[in-house]
């Protein structure tokens, strides 16, 4: 009787320390409570609604990232429910990222809802909490299949994200688009552990790297295919070249406030996940896979920077700058130190906050139907709103590297690692490429400060208050399919109402309170940390990984 | 390296012109635009005169001693970063503070931005920054300053120049922003060195000049470091973004690019590259002082060639800056002494030059030579004001200009006398392109459009006066100057010596026997810096 219950003991469920999935619980809840809230209520919710329940949520989810940050420095890092999560600073500023990206994200969307009505419900915030569920699972995965769990989360709601505005057909490309592409890398990464299974026996990653300190492979063939297709399905997510195809399309599909959420939570989530199994498990191997993190950082940096050059739509240009950034992270990877994860872990943490700020306002210049992004749009910005201006210049010389800013600290952080781990010469490209971003930044900037009048044939009727779905026609986004335009005006875009259509461009452009808190905290967080950098440089310092 | 002083002289020098131009951004718009524009221009005159009596002051304050840092200030800043917010001031960067504090009221007095917030905003920012990279005794911060700076000069051009002023900015920002790339890869490689040797991140200068590095890492780590200074200065050949910058700026924004921002690139060359890498300055001495010749000649001749005036000036600046290099990598007191003097005295001449092409501007509408004619007859005082500028240029002795190109052509030839004796060359050169353009800009019959051109209004000429008369007192009288360069200037030099030691004896660089001249200093103002540090250092 007693054998029986000690055996029965033995086989119950491993303790789940709740506080170690905390954040996760809360998101998937969250998501979970709105869509139940929405099915029984009886008419939509309305979007100051959803907005607030969002805001709620996230905000529970980024104070019970701060407890666990709080009880890691508090009890040390430790591995929770049977070694499937581990709890280090560095999970734990991941959480504060990802949560941090959903409360500024949900701010944005909200005015991206007001603006485009199409008797939206729930599902935007709810696909992108579980999204961030995904993400915050990623940074503190413990094992292979946990991470491909986490990815998949992520990844799913996002595709859905990514089409989610079903009055462009552009959105519903980019969904696709990232859907065939994303799952394919996915199947990639599925067999990259199954490959390190059978090379190794587990996908525990704390048993991969015991395994590995412990024996020397001699055929060491399946080991290192498996960790290629590994390396393959995380550059596919975070984007790095070649394997950035989707990304200028689907950055320019998708809504704008989903675009900067994918760009902040996507990235970080792909990295910290890449970073964990690269640098912490196969850290015995890095002379094996640092020389193909070299290459592929020097494409993602040159490619990102030379072709953004050449685009005229904002989105698609933020999308190559994206890959350019990537890169830079690639090289906190690639120093394989436990300088570099601290260097990529800041390098996420800034960029995010300016993306995301970037891609807000970027929400409230595009017109009814949030598929104008030439950059003719920006023209004469600083006359309209030049807060708005301001803020976009703020975070585009941020990204662009300037000093004062966080993304100066960054890119400082980036390449000390890289220097540090004797790549002096990635380095040095790093930064001849940041000087070509530097470029396209200031070529918006410059259009944001130039006087309106210049624009005479760019973009007619600009700034005088003309209809401005006209002037969006007219002027002709080239990049995109010109079907979309002419389709708006024939009709189907028929959602919008005739008063939007006709809001002047300075009234249009006025954020609603919740985007102003947003974009006033992205800018505030680059330039604060950036002038007074020990409180962020602190947490990026201790948010160590656990090298064994 | 002492803690000298209680009050933070040099922190409250850099964030002064800072705060000022956040609360010049702060004016709100509803004051409607007269009394806007009023407001502005009192917060900008306030800062620009208060950093300026700062600036006098430290410079009253400041004791040549051994010329090691005064007034040192030091506080953690990023400390996970090694980055410490260490300022200090000594005899080569003094004058280039006072130079910029003198000028950068004079420049908003000048009237060339209008009366515009952003712009008030801008010139106060890049006071800051510009304060701040002469001041920054940590590679990091002084690379914050020296990038910080790009920002308002390239809103100041984009902005408020003339008709190219797109391309130009770009053009400018591009440059610069792709030199520093390689300056910040090149300090990191420096601290990490330093790092791997005691276990230590910093970027405090003083602690990383006593890094071992080898002497291939140091020729690497020198040409990343002069890569940003030499596009910055400009040295001849990363200049070619320099005539479209300085041609396209609004007056205010030339002004500060050639006078000031071009004397970060030299500095920084004497600052860093002498201090850290001083084998690799022995050993490359001879490719920049050819450079540097190489940029008297051509600067020369191009100016000879080109008929707008602004651009005249231009090339004549990467002349002067070629003089400044060649005294530099001479590597003895008075060559290293004279290119300090050269530097302050080139921003204040070039001052005077790009004010007064501005105000021919504004009553001709044009910088051609070709479209000018006679304007000595209705403009007498311009006309006096832009031969002070040109005399000092051409470097006539009695006005400073001479001072530096003396001291520098003196300093070359004793180690590199062939240099020396080209370079000399450049100073008839400029005599010739500068004489003509005033040829045919002020003399001759003016023609109908010329002869109404109203004169200097006294509130102009009260802006140039101030820099004609330190022109003309620093060419008499330059021993003030010299007194607190030279010990700076020694300590750099024997540090080099001992460095480069290696390679030659540090006997054979030394300055010149001192007994002959000390007579001479003692019974008027000479020129020689030897002598005055014999006197000072009899007054110690």
């Amino acid at each position: 009787m007693t054998s029986v219950l000690a055996v029965a003991g033995h086989l119950a469920l491993p303790k789940i320390a709740y506080l170690s999935i905390m954040p996760v619980l809360i998101l998937l809840g969250g998501a979970g409570a709105m869509l139940a809230v929405s099915a029984v209520w009886p008419r939509r919710l309305p979007a100051s609604t959803t907005t607030s329940l969002t805001v709620g949520v996230a905000l529970a989810a980024l104070v019970a990232s701060l407890v666990q940050w709080g009880d890691i420095r508090h009890s040390g890092p430790h591995v929770a429910i049977a070694g499937a999560v581990v709890q280090d600073g560095f999970s734990a500023l991941i959480s504060v990222l990802v949560t941090s990206a959903v409360f500024l994200t949900a701010l944005v969307a909200d005015s991206w809802q007001r603006r485009h009505p199409s008797g939206w419900g729930p599902e935007l915030q709810v696909l992108m909490l579980v999204s961030a569920a995904g993400a915050v699972v990623m940074g503190e995965a413990n094992d292979l299949i946990v991470v491909f769990l986490g990815l998949e989360i992520m990844s799913i709601a996002l595709y859905v994200l990514a089409a989610f505005d079903h009055r462009r057909q552009q959105s519903g490309e980019a969904g696709l688009k990232y859907f065939v592409l994303g799952s394919f890398s996915s199947a990639v990464f599925v067999y990259g552990i199954a490959l390190v299974y059978g090379a190794t026996g587990t996908t525990d990653l704390p048993q991969i790297t015991d395994y590995l300190a412990r024996n020397i492979l001699l055929h060491d063939g399946l080991l290192l295919a498996g960790l290629a297709l590994l390396l393959v399905g995380f550059a596919f997510k975070v984007a790095a070249v070649p394997f950035h195809l989707w990304t200028p399309d689907v950055y320019q599909g998708a809504p704008t406030p989903v675009t900067g959420f994918m760009a902040a939570v996507a990235k970080a989530g792909g990295f910290a996940a890449l970073l964990r199994v690269f640098i912490s498990s196969f850290g015995v191997l890095r002379t094996d896979w640092q020389p193909a993190v070299w290459v592929l950082a020097l494409l993602t940096l040159t490619l990102g920077a030379v072709v953004a050059l050449v685009q005229r739509d904002i989105k698609r240009m933020l999308a190559y700058s994206s890959i350019n950034h990537a890169g830079f992270v690639l090289l906190g990877v690639q120093a394989a130190t436990t300088r570099g994860v601290e260097a990529a872990l800041y390098y996420l943490f800034v960029y995010s906050f300016m993306v995301i700020g970037s891609f807000a306002v970027i929400t409230l210049v595009a017109g009814p139907g949030d598929d104008d992004h030439d950059l003719e749009r920006y023209r004469g910005l600083a006359r309209r709103s030049p807060l708005l201006a301001l803020a976009l210049t703020t975070m585009l010389l941020a990204q662009a590297g300037i000093p004062f800013t966080t993304g100066f600290l960054a890119k400082l952080e980036v390449v000390s690692a890289s220097v540090g781990a004797r790549s002096t010469a990635l380095a040095v490209i790093a930064m001849v490429t940041a000087a070509i971003a530097g470029f396209f930044y200031l070529r918006v900037v410059l259009l944001m400060y130039a006087a309106p009048a210049e624009a005479g044939a760019g973009a007619p009727g600009y700034g005088d208050g003309a209809d401005l779905l006209l002037a969006g026609t007219e002027a002709g986004s080239s990049s995109m399919a010109p079907s979309a335009g002419a389709d708006e005006q024939a009709g189907p875009g028929g959602t919008l109402t005739l008063s939007a259509t006709r809001t002047p461009v300075a009234s249009w452009e006025v954020p609603e309170a919740p985007a102003a808190v947003a974009i006033a905290l992205c800018v505030g967080v680059t330039v604060l940390f950036g002038l007074w950098p020990a409180p962020l440089t602190g947490f990026a310092h201790l948010a160590r990984l656990i090298i064994p | 390296m002492t803690h000298d002083t209680a009050f933070p002289f040099l922190t409250v020098l850099v964030l002064l012109p800072a705060c000022g131009a956040l609360v010049a951004v702060l004016v709100p718009t509803g004051l409607g635009e007269r009394l806007q524009a009023r407001v502005v221009q009192a917060i900008g005159l306030v800062t620009t005169l208060s950093t300026l009596a700062l600036a006098a002051t430290i410079a009253a304050r400041y004791q040549a001693g051994n010329g090691g840092f005064r007034l040192v200030s030091q506080h953690i800043w990023a400390p996970q970063l090694g980055i410490s917010w260490h300022l200090g001031v000594d005899g080569i960067s003094l004058f280039l503070v006072l130079m910029a504090a003198v000028l950068f009221p004079l420049v908003l007095l000048s009237g060339s931005l209008g009366t515009s917030r952003d712009a008030v905003a801008w010139l106060l920012l890049l006071e800051a920054g510009c304060l701040g990279s002469f001041v920054a005794l940590d590679l990091i911060l002084f690379f914050l300053f020296f990038e910080l700076t790009l920002v308002p000069v390239y809103f100041l051009i984009s902005r408020w120049g003339y008709s190219r002023r797109a391309y130009a900015a770009i053009k400018f920002f591009i440059y610069t922003f792709l030199g520093s790339a390689f300056l910040l890869v090149g300090i990191v490689a420096v601290a990490f060195e330093h790092e791997h040797q005691t276990g230590r991140l910093t970027f405090d200068l003083v602690t990383l000049m006593h890094t071992h590095l080898g002497l291939a890492s140091q020729v690497l780590l020198f040409l990343a470091f002069t890569a940003a200074f030499a596009v910055k200065a400009p040295v001849f050949p990363f200049h070619t973004w320099s005539p479209d910058a300085y041609a396209e700026a609004p007056t205010a924004g030339s002004v500060v690019l050639a006078a000031v921002m071009a004397k970060m690139g030299t500095y920084g060359i004497i600052r860093f590259d002498l201090t850290l890498f001083p084998r690799a300055v022995v050993d490359l001495a001879p490719l920049l002082l050819t450079l540097g010749v190489a940029g008297i000649i051509y600067g020369g001749i191009v100016a000879c060639a080109t008929k707008d005036l602004k651009r005249l000036v231009a090339y004549s600046s990467l002349a002067h800056l070629g003089f400044v290099v060649l005294g530099t990598f001479a590597l003895t007191t008075q060559g290293v002494t004279g290119g300090v003097v050269q530097m302050v005295n080139h921003g204040l001449i070039i001052a005077v030059l790009f004010i007064a092409i501005g105000w021919i501007y504004e009553r001709r509408g044009t910088w051609s030579t070709d479209g000018l004619r006679g304007l000595q007859r209705p403009a007498p005082v311009l006309a006096g004001i832009f031969t002070v500028g040109m005399m000092g240029a051409i470097g006539l002795p009695g006005l400073s200009g001479f001072v530096g190109e003396f001291l520098v052509l003196i300093g070359t030839f004793v180690t590199h006398r062939w240099w020396a004796v080209v370079a000399t060359g450049g100073v008839v050169i400029a005599a010739l392109y500068l004489l003509w353009a005033y040829q045919q800009a002020f003399h001759l019959e003016p023609d109908p459009a010329t002869a109404q051109v109203a004169d200097l209004s006294w509130r102009q000429a009260a802006v140039v006066a101030p820099l004609v008369l330190i022109i003309a007192f620093l060419g008499i009288y330059p021993k003030p100057l010299l007194d607190r360069i030279t010990p700076s200037v020694q300590r750099l030099v024997s540090q080099v010596d001992q460095g480069g030691a290696t390679r030659e004896p540090a006997v054979s660089r030394g300055p010149a026997p001192a007994s002959s001249s000390s007579g001479a200093y003692t019974t008027s103002s000479s020129l020689s810096p030897d002598a005055v540090t014999v006197s000072g250092g009899g007054r110690r």
